[in-house]
């Protein structure tokens, strides 16, 4: 049986940076507990010596020629920030300040 | 009311007996009768179509080769639209106006097709119901009180001839099914992904929603083929669809997983299921049973891998480029609060999951086990393959559920997805006819797996199918 402790979720809560609802806490418990322990019939099946499968269709390496081909310009690029700024010298997305 | 087909309006729109204008004036006042009911739209650009569709009409000569000339058509809000506020149904994203087109809506432009609109759909893809969005559910158009499983609502509700939805373990199948239209999921790579808001990326995939298969393969033969801009989409070259639809089926192979349908299906859909192998088999077609062995383990694998994909593609909301920020001094505290705010809590949740599964620990024990087990699955219908054309199951084991149903348990909602997910995870193309209702008259849908890149011989058995029977003739109550 998987048991998913609140704990747990408020540990991974963070590692995804996601708060929760207190309310949230105890229902994803449950719930993802659920699905977990649905998952474990995973242990039945034999995989020794399996590779595993990250794409169904197996991608192909792409190349390409290493020219310069516009890009979007800036003003559109920036547009749907929250906040923004835009200079001469180019757009910036605008954060609080991180250093000092 | 009787239907168009995309061929028939595309035909009259060309040859000038049907104005496009007039076809696309039809679309819209039917969304506005019809859509405040069941909340097929998240936006709707009336006045943006209405002067696309006259500049056709001005212009027809330009379009007279257009494979999509003046046909009104609807995508999935989770498809970039440059100019037109793209959502994903999620509050995270309800201000977002994308600065480029996706590649399957530029090619859907130079086809000559009208946009209407946006269409609802559960928040950033995911759900089987359509009940997680940001801005409420969709109604079923043949039972409002019920789910419809996605955005196939535009069409099953006579809004749109054709709409473009996205699959990743399930959203264009389940809901054709459940509205009782026809919807294709191409193979994966047929169809470029750029500009699809991404859920998990080796699952999605855009497709179809239409009437009928001949208007599916219409549509497949406009988006399908390379771009350069999505390096997993597939270089093998665009089959004529259409023109595979010979109704010809004699000596083909149909393989049914009777093991796997042998229990959890609904009485009434195992009915429909062999009432539809019977109309196969009068047409030529041999039903021979086959063996899914791994199939049984689809849904575990699909939600660790989908989760665990999600995870790290929905890191990238987090208020700095774009979408919902929630002000803090700090920026880590910025991140956490607008994902909080903007996230609904099935995307929660998934992203918990896929956190969770890749983390130090756990990883081998189930998305590393869970790749392994998506080997076997792969495998199985490779088996399958040697053996038969196509696999027939039903789309869903299930009728459409009551709204709200299911909501305290996803894990019941996942459950469902049991036979159209193992698709996704081997990448194969997959459609889903209308073939049935039950006695409550809710679709029931055929479900046919072909192998990789073989949409032709996948439509030319859904067309042939549909030649024989009337189910996608039939329209829903709201949309008579």
């Amino acid at each position: 049986m998987s048991q998913f402790t609140k704990e747990q979720v408020l540990a991974v809560a963070a590692l995804a940076n996601l708060e929760l609802e207190p309310e949230e806490v105890e229902l994803f418990a449950r719930q993802l507990g659920d699905v977990l322990t649905h998952a474990e019939e995973l242990k039945q099946v034999d995989t020794t010596g399996v590779s595993p499968t990250a794409y169904g269709v197996a991608p192909h390496t792409v190349d390409r020629s290493d020219v310069v081909v516009p890009s979007l310009p800036i003003a559109d690029v920036v547009a749907n920030a929250p906040e923004r700024e835009l200079l001469p010298r180019g757009g910036f997305f605008k954060v609080p300040r991180v250093i000092g | 009311m009787t239907v168009a087909s995309v061929a028939e309006i595309r035909d009259g729109v060309r040859s000038g007996a049907r104005s496009a204008v007039d076809v696309c004036r039809t679309a819209i006042e039917r969304i506005e009768s019809v859509d405040a009911t069941l909340n097929a739209f998240n936006t709707v650009v009336a006045e943006r179509a209405m002067a696309r569709a006259a500049e056709i009409d001005a212009d027809r000569h330009r379009f007279a080769s257009a494979p999509l000339a003046g046909v009104p058509v609807a995508l999935k809000d989770n498809i970039c639209t440059r100019g037109i506020r793209t959502t994903a149904s999620s509050r995270i994203l309800e201000t977002f106006v994308p600065p480029y087109d996706s590649t399957v809506v530029a090619r859907l432009q130079a086809a000559g097709a009208v946009i209407i609109g946006k269409t609802n759909c559960d928040e950033f893809a995911m759900g089987s119901s359509n009940e997680n969005s940001a801005f409420g559910p969709v109604r079923n158009p043949w039972a409002l009180d019920r789910i419809p499983g996605g955005s196939a609502v535009a069409v099953a509700a006579g809004m749109t001839p054709l709409s473009f939805g996205s699959e990743t373990g399930g959203s264009i199948r389940q809901p054709a099914s459940m509205c009782g239209i026809t919807g294709l999921k191409p193979t994966y790579g047929r169809v470029s992904r750029y500009g699809l808001l991404a859920f998990g990326s080796s699952l999605d995939q855009i497709g179809p929603f239409g009437h009928t298969a001949r208007d599916c393969a219409v549509a497949l033969g406009v988006i399908a083929g390379v771009d350069s801009a999505d390096s997993t989409s597939a270089t093998h070259a665009v089959d004529d669809y259409e023109g595979a639809l010979s109704g010809e089926i004699r000596g083909l192979r149909v393989g049914v997983p009777s093991r796997l349908l042998a229990s959890g299906v609904d009485a009434e859909i195992s009915r429909a299921l062999s009432a539809s192998l019977d109309v196969l088999r009068a047409r030529g077609a041999t039903i021979v049973d086959i063996e899914l062995p791994h199939a049984k383990y689809a849904i575990s694998v699909y939600y660790l891998v989908a989760t665990a994909e999600a995870s790290s593609n929905l890191a990238r909301y987090d208020g700095v480029r774009y979408g919902l920020r929630i002000a803090q001094d700090d920026l880590g505290a910025m991140y956490a609060r607008s994902r909080e705010k903007g996230f609904g809590a099935e995307v929660k949740r998934r992203i918990m999951l896929g956190t969770y599964v890749l983390s130090a620990g756990y990883y081998d024990a189930y998305y590393l086990k869970a790749q392994q087990v998506r080997t076997l699955i792969l495998r199985d219908y490779h088996d399958a393959f040697e053996a038969v054309d196509v696999v027939a199951m039903p789309t869903s084991p299930i009728p459409p559920f009551t709204i709200g149903e299911k909501t305290a348990d996803p894990l019941q909602m996942y459950l469902a997805d049991v036979f159209t997910v193992s698709a996704n995870l081997a990448g194969l193309p997959a459609i889903s006819v209308p073939c049935g209702f039950t006695t409550t008259r809710l679709p029931i849908g055929l479900q046919l797996t072909g192998r990789a890149f073989d949409e032709r011989t996948l439509l030319r058995v859904a067309d042939a199918y549909e030649r024989d029977t009337e189910w996608w003739k039939q329209q829903p109550p709201t949309a008579r």
